[in-house]
């Protein structure tokens, strides 16, 4: 059986690829300063890391479905509003 | 108490992570793959970018079922939860009537889905259903077949009477917990009926009252089988909702691909509402 089924393709490999790799930074991470450095950011949720590396990914997916319906592709403008985001998330939330 | 740390423990997940990777992360992976491809069968794919998202995000077709669905999930749970809470509310506390109340209450969700849609489809037809035919013979022109609002109004109504009883159940466990010295309390305080509902009752209910209204929300944002045996979507595409407009482009019209990103689009919708309902949970149960 191969696993010519699952119509696998670069681009959606790299990004599976991507939000693995996400993962496995937040358990380096979590090695080297344990505990998640949680807190109240200022949304007024409490979050500790993995809880913001969450928050980043379902507003990535929403910034880009909004980017497709408003501007279509290509989705570069949406992928800048995504890093922006995290890095909005990761400081401030 | 000491906790003991020890991250061997994780190792014991390991089988269900392997369950969940069969049945819920590789179906996921080719859900993605899918959304981005063109296939004719035979397992020839041609790659399409972000072409099924545009086409869906943009279509009316997908605007209108998202708005009957969440129009519909809004309106049963307008519905159901009041009504939940008030049938709990009435229900007895201590005697015998107690378990009749709960076999009673626990008899509609014990009937499969495509069960309730055949039984409120035949109640309803208005030439032999008992419904159906009453409400025509009393004057009342009603054809869930063909007029949308009665098929509305029948769809709403089956919803309501197979699933109400589970926010009564949720919310009668909470009942149940409360002490009788509160009452007691309140009774020498003079408490009017609305101050114990408000004060006492209210939120000692708040915990299992917002997991009933999650397990509705979703079960109803995905509602499929109901629908799909009363009314089959119709009259026209007046009651298809999401997973039956779904199914229709997946395996009506068989266009993988674009049904392949309605499914991300529907996945993220759906993923957004647990994780507000989990962190109002999570900020109720720490208060």
């Amino acid at each position: 059986m191969g696993l010519s089924w699952m119509a696998w393709t670069w681009p959606t490999a790299t990004f599976f690829v991507v939000v693995v790799l996400s993962i496995v930074v937040m358990g380096i991470w979590e090695r080297f300063s344990p505990g998640g450095n949680p807190r109240r950011g200022i949304f007024g949720l409490d979050t500790t890391r993995g809880d913001r590396l969450f928050i980043s990914w379902l507003g990535t997916g929403f910034i880009n479905l909004g980017w497709l319906a408003f501007y279509g592709a290509p989705l570069w403008g949406g992928l800048f509003l995504s890093i922006g985001w995290f890095i909005f998330v990761f400081r401030y939330v | 108490m000491n906790k003991t740390q020890n991250n061997k423990a994780w190792w014991l997940v390991v089988p269900v992570l392997i369950l969940v990777a069969f049945n819920a992360f590789i179906p996921l992976m080719t859900v993605v793959n899918y959304a981005f491809q063109e296939t004719f069968g035979d397992n020839v794919f041609f790659w399409e970018g972000t072409t099924w998202f545009e086409q869906v995000l943009r279509s009316g077709r997908f605007h209108d079922a998202l708005i009957r669905q969440f129009l519909f999930t809004g309106m049963i749970l307008a519905i159901e939860v009041p009504l939940g809470v008030g049938v709990a509310l009435t229900m007895p506390r201590k005697g015998p009537w107690v378990s009749v109340c709960l076999v009673l209450m626990a008899l509609p969700l014990l009937i499969p889905w495509n069960v309730v849609g055949a039984m409120w489809n035949i109640f309803a037809l208005p030439d032999i259903g008992l419904l159906g035919y009453t409400l025509n013979s009393i004057g009342i022109d009603y054809n869930f077949t063909r007029q949308p609002f009665a098929a509305w109004m029948t769809t709403v109504v089956m919803d309501v009477w197979h699933w109400t009883s589970l926010i009564v159940l949720l919310c009668y466990a909470g009942l149940s917990s409360i002490p009788d010295d509160y009452y007691q309390a309140a009774h020498i305080d003079g408490a009017s009926r609305w101050a114990i509902f408000r004060y006492i009752q209210l939120p000692k209910m708040k915990r299992v009252l917002t997991i009933a209204i999650l397990l509705r929300f979703m079960d109803s944002f995905m509602i499929y089988t109901e629908p799909f045996v009363l009314t089959g979507g119709g009259p026209g595409n007046t009651t298809t909702f999401l997973s039956i407009d779904l199914v229709k482009i997946a395996l009506g019209q068989f266009d993988l691909g674009p049904a392949a990103a309605m499914s991300l689009i529907y996945f993220l919708m759906v993923l957004l509402t647990c994780w507000a309902f989990y962190t109002i949970m999570m900020r109720n149960e720490e208060q």
